[in-house]
């Protein structure tokens, strides 16, 4: 019993980080109708900065502050130096796809480039230590990652409903033309909405990278499973990016514990989600039907 | 001086070009009608004059050269464009989209005039928190002027608002911007198949034929224009 309950804290502890993905994922899926296939490698990239910046003496907290910055940096200028120029997403999506998909080998080779091929060792937020919960120890790290999730959720809620450059995201998200046409500066929303998405990106970056160590792969499996959490929460759902990374984390480290045919297949019960959703529910659970403008 | 003064405006898609450059204007506090059937090129007039889609020509708001500028820029300079279909931006509620209408202020106004809107159209009042896709389409008409209107505009382009909107709905809607046209003294200039209600709605009238501007003048002279007769009124 203590022993599941340790896998699953494990889980939800992962699992936070595939949600702060699957968030970063949701901003740009609804400013765009894509999956952005880079978001994991501009997490890493900006992780990266989190890494240079403790390496030159800042605490790892100031510096997760300031990779946040550095996130929010790459990710407007990809916007508008990269993606933009490509043109419309909803007119030209394949266009804009590959060049999600070159700029992820592009930032992949570009880190390695930089910060070279060795695993790097990276500061936990919280320490190394556990702590007993309901007679289980769990390790801070873990429940750290959770309450950092829930803080983002409610930063999240709190520009997207709270302010006007929410009320400005959500509207080119629904109506991209109208939204121009009312005077809302289309452009510029876009690009805070890819700052934004590389900014969580980096949050989640430096979650993660203790665990597995800092190297340019560092956010291929989260990003694998920031998919799945939101194929299962819905692409355009924020509430579903949390639910579903929460779930694909207990699920993917659970599961493989007391199955055996999952044992060796870790990524086996994500993909199962993902291909379950995809045929019961497309939407997500979260997520709506695409329903077309008058 | 003219508030908008166009002059030789064409514009296209690629390489097929659907304006031929028309020349018009719109007066301060004045309320103008492009008549044209279906595929005349009403919508890409309007959409050449806000800058969605590219243009040659000149085109003049207020003595300035706005041509070419962002939507966005041209809804602060003075000019609010309601496309066709009506534009509701539906995922947001009724005062969402009002405030989306707002978003070029910094004034503190803005809750004020969303008050004011209310009690303009009740109906949207008692809708404020739906989400303003689910309304009718007459509503969202009256939702997409009032939303036009927040940015506090002095030129309103108002494309075919008569668009599947019910006989009764449609002479509503021309009934309620003509009542702001004289209220507000806010100029308008509306495109439109429905040749009964815009003549009476406006004091001027250009016709659109194929992209080129065939005929204009007064909604009375044109009203008892033979040609006009046939072609838009049906007599
Ligand atoms: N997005 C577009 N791409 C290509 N051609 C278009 C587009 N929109 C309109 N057209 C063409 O331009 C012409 C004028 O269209 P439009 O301005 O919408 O006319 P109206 O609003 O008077 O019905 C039509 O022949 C139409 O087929
Ligand atoms: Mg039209």
């Amino acid at each position: 019993m203590s022993e599941l309950l340790q896998y699953v804290f494990i889980g939800l502890g992962n699992g936070a980080v595939y949600a702060m993905v699957g968030l970063g994922l949701v901003v740009i899926y609804r400013s765009t109708g894509l999956l952005n296939f880079a978001q994991g490698e501009l997490a890493m990239f900006a992780t990266f900065g989190v890494w240079t910046l403790h390496e030159a003496g800042l605490p790892i907290w100031l510096a997760l502050l300031g990779g946040m910055a550095i996130g929010f940096a790459i990710g407007a200028i990809v916007h508008q130096v990269v993606v933009r120029p490509v043109g419309d997403p909803h007119q030209k999506p394949l266009a804009v796809v590959i060049v999600t998909i070159g700029l992820f080998l592009g930032f992949n080779a570009l880190a390695q480039l930089i910060w070279g091929t060795n695993e790097k060792e990276f500061a936990t937020l919280f320490g190394n230590s556990e702590v007993d919960v309901l007679g289980t120890l769990v390790d801070w790290q873990k429940l750290g990652a959770l309450g950092i999730l829930a803080a983002e959720a409610l930063v999240f809620w709190v520009i997207f409903q709270k302010t006007k450059v929410g009320l400005g995201m959500r509207a080119v998200a629904s109506n991209p033309e109208s939204s121009a046409l009312v005077g809302i500066p289309v452009t510029r929303i876009l690009m805070i909405g890819w700052g934004l998405a590389v900014s969580v990106g980096a949050v989640a970056g430096a979650v993660w990278a203790p665990t597995p160590g800092l190297s340019s792969n560092l956010m291929q499996l989260p990003l694998i499973y920031g998919f799945a959490a939101i194929t299962l929460g819905g692409f355009d759902s924020f509430v579903g990016a949390v639910v579903g990374g929460l779930f694909v984390g207990v699920l993917t480290d659970v599961v493989p514990r007391y199955v055996d045919a999952f044992e060796k297949m870790t990524l086996a019960p994500a993909f199962l989600v993902i291909l379950v959703v995809l045929l019961v529910r497309p939407q997500g659970i979260f997520g709506r039907k695409v329903v077309s403008r008058v | 001086m003219a508030l908008l003064e166009v002059q030789g405006l064409t514009a296209g898609y690629g390489i097929v070009q659907v304006l031929f450059g028309l020349d018009f204007s719109v007066d301060a506090g004045e309320a103008v009608v492009i008549l044209g059937a279906n595929g005349s090129g009403k919508t890409t007039t309007l959409r050449a004059v806000s800058g969605m889609i590219a243009a040659g020509g000149a085109v003049r708001f207020d003595g300035r050269s706005v041509r070419g500028m962002r939507p966005d820029r041209l809804v602060a300079a003075g000019v609010s464009h309601v496309p066709q279909g009506r534009g509701t931006i539906s995922d947001l509620t009724v005062d969402e989209n009002l405030r989306a209408g707002a978003y070029s202020r910094r004034d503190r106004g803005i809750a004020a005039d969303i008050e004011h809107w209310y009690s303009v159209f009740p109906r949207l009042g008692e809708r404020r928190d739906q989400a303003a896709g689910s309304m009718s389409g007459g509503e969202q008409q009256m939702l997409a002027i009032a939303r036009a209107f927040m940015s506090r505009p002095r030129l309103v382009l108002l494309d075919e608002p008569s668009l599947g909107l019910a006989p009764l709905v449609t002479r509503e809607v021309f009934d309620r911007v003509g009542d702001l046209v004289r209220d507000t003294g806010t100029a308008v200039l509306v495109v439109e198949q429905n040749a009964n209600l815009a003549l009476a709605f406006a004091s001027r009238a250009y016709v659109l034929e194929a992209g080129r501007i065939v005929n204009q003048g007064s909604s009375d002279e044109l009203r008892g224009d033979e040609s006009i007769r046939q072609a838009y009124l049906g007599s």
